[in-house]
């Protein structure tokens, strides 16, 4: 059965009149959004502007498939009120090739065929750049530190692991 | 829905005469013996897919058979018969068809093929399935030769354009070439004269010497897509207009809605409706956060039903009731009876596997726009067809007015060959008006999956005096999952699953003497259904588990126990020679650390694996090495092949170690990651994976990596604890007070 969060169902009424106009700054674009404050970041990219690159996996931080970056820290969107993000930088997947670590990461993993089904990498790839953008030659403790949130099913663990390790080298 | 159409396997690579080149009325001949004439998709007169090719108009294109086109202008596009789930095989089926047509793997568009149980049939299951490592095994001739035919007409046109002999012509990279003359035409020229040729009674496929592609490591088709969050997957589905909903089902499986109080959650704002269901109730809503706050906000009453007060000891029970039944005899060489009594030393063991989810990455969604006239559905789904089928079911519409868009699958692992989420998705879709995309939270894909079953074996063994069998009973009692999901399979009380890896087939032992029952027990109120390795995730636990039992009473090293018994599998002993040899099987390992191995011939595929592990005071198990060798026949592409070895052994291993879905009050006890443990990175263990070359037809890889490594695992730790596990998941409680 699922679980009942009476007050924040109360809280909300009536008629959800405490929506909002929030700024939000992503992918170094500012966008007005209409939702409820406390409403997670991962549902107004998704839902509201149709940024489906970060994935919804478990919504309550066990997976990692939602994590972006906020002002460049790693953070799982699904548990993360929008409106504590307002006035940060977000970067999302879809945006994070743009970086010098985040191409790179990207690189590594095609070259490494890191990818199964796919549906982990976007959050696999957030871990891995902010990873590598705050130590830019991680050992085995710091990557599974830093990699241990963001589960892949597929179990493409080893080559996510080599492919990091890629992504230090230049290219 | 041709559901039952008889499933035979259709070895269509037997047909191929000497000279490797295959007759087309024998393959014809072929088809039609299997009934219904299914597989003549492979080999469709144009006419037909001109007519129903959407968007092109006939002439402006040549598609010899249902898998390729090719455009004016060149382009060629490849259908995909299989769907992509992360296995590759939107690589490995372009690599068969390219190879035969001879165009460059990164110039082909691929599509997905439409639902059509008649033309995209799995030559294997005889139904348009994805599942039980067939795809590459299904394809491996029809699809060469569907590139063979069209490569071998186009080469034809070109010749007749130059009015030369077509054997002084060959193609190469999509165009065709004379060589003397040094002339060249693209495909894309070719295509009004090659649609006026017959379709040739001979074609020769290529020389496995002559291949250029496969065997290679072709870098997969659909990975770019896949790093950069603009793959779409089901649950991505945008369309205008389009609602979100997310629903709960009664938590006791069976039970229905008895009512519900919606006032607080129609108050919500972004909540726009609330649909009920005769088991389940929607909420209808402008995004997932207000769905999920509106579903969070409903009182609900269920009717829960029959299995209210089920439990999964009440379960187990009737498992260990019907394991003392006879079962059906699945196999019966020699006489038991006669060599169990003559045996110097008898063994007895139990094993039980545990119920699991298959906890998908991509949690269940499915997009629904019924119309009066039509009804268009966005989902991944293994099952194509059936899932077409149901949206008719459901909505009354006649199939032909029901476009399902498949979309690459967050994994499959076997959840997908069901359509249950589809029909329900469906049913909510009709009470609202525009599209409407059904999300499931992750708590209900948990509780509401349709789970691998149950299994509770007993294993009886005679040894003689040096320590070998003689004799080998293994009864076996769970549930079999063709006897729902494909009846006609399930045949004389067997199906061609349950005891795969068991009885047919057997282990690869020589085991001179042996009993094989199987006690068709099914679970009350838990659904059970295929699962990542399906059968054989289950036997080769117990075989694995029970030889390394064997040979721990013999005083024998396991590796030598089984080499002693694999004389007459070349192959099995092959791999588990270079499995150990990579492994360093025999050298001394520290206290509390141990190597164990498994040995498997099923999905037409041998593999053997070592694992090495490490168990703590604890009674933490850290596995630190897998060391995998693998014959799978032909190899497609090698690197594809070793990543699933690699996904498979980390999808066992999370199996092996951490899950188990329980029962209480007829409910499921998991719900989430929380309590559903997966395997994460600082639990990975380095793997090794080492392919076997060879030239026999290619088996299966997409599930063996799994079931070679809970009994590789557990052997370990017997090794390492002289703790055997006989019940998984792995009991750390019971490795604490292992002496190490
Ligand atoms: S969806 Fe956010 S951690 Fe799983
Ligand atoms: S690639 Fe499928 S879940 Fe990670």
């Amino acid at each position: 059965m699922i679980a009942r969060d009476e007050a924040s169902v109360w809280r909300r009424q009536p008629d959800g009149e405490e929506t909002d106009m929030l700024t939000l700054n992503i992918n170094g674009k500012d966008c007005e959004v209409n939702v409820p404050e406390d409403m997670p970041l991962l549902w107004v990219l998704r839902d509201v502007l149709g940024m489906t690159g970060t994935k919804f996996g478990c919504g309550i931080a066990q997976c990692g498939v939602c994590t972006v970056h906020v002002d460049g820290q790693p953070i799982r969107s699904c548990i993360m009120p929008v409106v504590a993000v307002r006035g940060k930088k977000i970067m999302t997947i879809e945006a994070v090739g743009q970086t010098p670590t985040g191409a790179n990461v990207q690189k590594a993993w095609l070259d490494l065929e890191v990818v199964q089904c796919g549906y982990c990498q976007s959050g696999q790839i957030m871990c891995a750049a902010a990873l590598l953008a705050a130590t830019p030659h991680p050992n085995d403790a710091d990557i599974d530190a830093a990699m241990a949130g963001t589960i892949c099913r597929c179990g493409t663990y080893t080559r996510i692991r080599a492919a990091i390790k890629r992504a230090t080298q230049p290219s | 829905m041709d559901l039952d159409q008889q499933l035979n396997v259709v070895k269509i690579g037997t047909e191929s005469v000497s000279d490797g080149s295959l007759s087309r009325r024998t393959f014809l001949k072929v088809t039609a013996a299997a009934g219904g004439g299914l597989l003549l998709s492979f080999i469709l007169p144009r006419t037909i897919w001109s007519k129903e090719a959407a968007g092109a108009r006939a002439a402006d294109m040549f598609a010899p058979n249902a898998f390729i086109r090719i455009g004016r202008d060149g382009l060629v596009t490849l259908i995909m018969p299989y769907v992509e789930m992360g296995q590759g095989t939107y690589t490995s089926i372009p690599m068969l068809i390219a190879e035969e047509l001879e165009v460059d793997l990164t110039h082909v568009t691929l599509e997905a093929a439409p639902p059509d149980e008649r033309r995209y049939a799995n030559s294997i299951f005889q139904i348009q399935a994805t599942g039980g490592s067939t795809s590459v095994r299904a394809a491996w001739e029809p699809l060469r030769l569907a590139g063979a035919t069209a490569r071998t007409m186009l080469v034809s046109a070109a010749a007749q354009t130059w009015k030369v002999d077509p054997t002084a012509c060959h193609a190469e990279k999509g165009e065709v070439i004379h060589a003397t003359s040094g002339r060249r035409l693209k495909y894309g020229a070719l295509v009004d004269t090659v649609a006026k040729l017959p379709i040739p009674d001979h074609v020769a496929l290529k020389a496995p010497e002559d291949f250029t592609l496969i065997g290679t490591s072709a870098k997969r088709l659909d990975t770019p897509d896949k790093v950069n969050g603009k793959a779409q997957f089901s649950i991505d589905v945008m369309i205008p207009g389009m609602k979100i909903a997310t629903v709960a089902a009664c938590p006791v499986f069976g039970g229905r809605l008895a009512g519900v109080d919606d006032g607080k959650a129609k108050r919500i704002s972004g909540v726009h409706q609330v649909v009920l269901l005769d088991n389940a109730v929607a909420v209808i809503a402008d995004h997932m956060w207000a769905a999920k706050q509106g579903l969070a906000a409903l009182d609900i009453q269920w009717d829960e039903g029959l299995n209210a007060t089920l439990s999964s000891a009440e379960i187990i029970r009737q498992l260990e009731t019907a394991l003392l039944k006879p079962g059906v005899i699945a196999r019966k060489d020699g006489d038991v009876a006669k060599a169990m009594a003559g045996a110097a030393m008898k063994i007895e063991a139990l094993y039980q596997m545990p119920f699991l989810a298959h906890a998908t990455m991509e949690p269940w969604s499915c997009t629904v726009h019924v119309r009066k006239d039509g009804c268009d559905v966005w989902v991944g789904s293994q099952v194509l067809a059936r899932a077409q089928a149901t949206v008719a079911e459901v909505t009354g519409l006649p199939l032909e007015k029901i476009l399902v868009h498949n979309q690459l699958l967050g994994g499959g692992f076997g959840r997908r060959l069901e359509v249950d989420f589809i029909t329900q998705a469906v049913q909510i879709a009709k009470q609202v008006d525009g599209p409407v995309k059904v999300v499931w939270t992750r708590e209900e894909d948990i509780q509401h999956d349709i789970y691998r079953p149950y299994y509770y074996d007993r294993m009886v063994a005679g040894l003689d005096k040096g320590g070998m069998p003689v004799a080998w009973s293994h009864r076996s009692a769970g549930s079999s999952i063709y006897a729902r999901w494909h009846p006609p399979a399930f045949k004389d009380g067997l199906d061609p699953d349950v005891l795969e890896g068991a009885a047919e087939p057997p282990p690869p032992y020589a085991l001179p003497n042996m009993l094989v029952e199987y006690v068709r027990q099914e679970p009350p109120g838990i659904p059970t259904g295929f699962w990542r390795g399906v059968g054989p995730t289950h036997n080769v636990f117990v075989v694995e588990s029970f030889i390394d039992e064997l040979a721990t009473a013999a005083k024998k090293d396991p590796v030598e126990y089984r080499r002693a018994l694999l004389g007459a599998s070349p192959r099995a002993k092959a791999v588990l020679e270079l499995a150990a040899e990579k492994a360093g099987w025999g050298q001394p390992l520290p206290a509390g650390r141990g190597r164990g191995v498994s040995v498997q011939f099923v999905f037409g595929s041998y593999v053997a694996q070592v694992a090495e592990v490490q168990v703590d005071k604890n009674g933490e198990v850290r596995v630190t090495r897998v060391v995998c060798a693998v014959d799978c026949g032909v190899v497609v592409n090698p690197d594809t092949v070793k990543a699933q070895m690699e996904g498979g052994i980390m999808f066992g291993l999370a199996a092996a170690l951490f899950s188990e879905i329980t029962v209480k009050n007829g409910r499921v006890e998991q719900s989430n990651f929380n309590d559903y443990r997966m395997l994460r990175m600082n639990e990975a263990p380095a793997i090794e994976v080492y392919l076997v070359k060879s030239g026999e037809a290619p088996g299966g890889i997409g599930e063996p990596g799994t079931s070679a490594l809970a009994p590789a695992l557990t052997n370990a730790i017997f090794a390492a604890t002289g703790t055997r596990i006989r019940k998984l998941p792995v009991n750390r409680v019971e490795l604490r007070s292992a002496k190490l």
